[in-house]
């Protein structure tokens, strides 16, 4: 049973990136990349990996994808902008992803509903992730820490000059 | 013993296979977001690698290789975008090609 569950997530993921990366308006593949994530997700909670999973939704799908909209949104399509938004009601643009995503919520509650609850035989659980993440891992934490800092400086520095010239110049 | 179901290989290729359709579309688009969304896909595969390895040993280090690409994807995709800003600003396009010199 959790193989047929793994294969239709895994052939979900693979058609949504693909449709995902053939998409021409940058709005409908950010929907695609969405349920390409989603379901990367649930092959991680079907793996064992309930963590990995969530993580996987809070960050990817989550933080990452709206950074990728606040972006589509600064670069102000204008007039293009609004016919895309209009065809962008049509049911024909958003069926298929939602369709998908609507499998992979089924597949996630069928594998809740079973009694141990995980689909896959042992799962690593986040108390391990955290202890192992804190003792023999900790310099990796300090280097992402690092990472993340120059990240930050660096999506500032690019920005800052972005804001104040386009509202002095233009 | 280790908590994956389905073959260790079946994981691996389909990790293959999203980082195919990643490089492809990195190779191929030229629009910078498609090329940006394209270096997510090829990321998320590489920690899908992991996640089904750590899973296959029962072992918690894949899950730790997967927190670190994460922030790596995070930091890599915030300075991209600050990136796509500054391009979309100067060239007036989001074309890739027409940023190819060093000096705009």
């Amino acid at each position: 049973m959790m193989e047929s569950l793994f294969y239709i997530a895994a052939a979900v993921a693979l058609s949504a990136t693909v449709l995902a990366l053939t998409r021409a308006n940058a709005a409908h593949a950010l929907i695609y990349l969405i349920v390409s994530l989603l379901a990367v997700a649930v092959l991680f909670f079907l793996m064992g990996a309930p963590f990995a999973a969530a993580l996987e939704i809070l960050i990817y799908a989550g933080a990452i994808m709206v950074l990728f909209v606040f972006v589509i949104m600064m670069l102000n399509l204008g007039e293009a902008g609004d016919a895309q938004e209009r065809s962008g009601l049509r049911p024909r643009n958003w069926v298929i992803p939602g369709g998908m995503a609507a499998l992979l919520f089924v597949e996630l509650l069928f594998a809740l509903q079973q009694e141990p609850a995980l689909t896959s035989g042992v799962a690593v659980s986040p108390k391990e992730v955290g202890l192992a993440l804190y003792g023999p891992y900790v310099l990796a934490v300090e280097l992402a820490s690092m990472l993340l800092m120059a990240g930050l400086v660096g999506a500032y520095h690019l920005g800052r000059r972005f804001i104040v010239r386009s509202g002095s110049d233009d | 013993m280790g908590g994956l179901q389905v073959p260790m290989e079946h994981v691996q290729v389909l990790a293959a296979l999203l980082f195919s359709c990643g490089l492809l579309g990195l190779m191929l688009r030229r629009n910078i977001i498609f090329m940006l969304m394209s270096l997510e896909v090829m990321l998320n595969s590489a920690a899908l690698a992991f996640v089904a390895a750590g899973a296959k040993w029962g072992q918690a280090d894949g899950q730790i290789i997967f927190l670190l690409i994460l922030a790596v994807a995070a930091a890599e995709i915030s300075v991209g975008l600050g990136l796509v800003l500054q391009i979309q600003r100067r060239f007036k396009t989001l074309d890739m090609d027409a940023a190819n010199r060093l000096r705009g």
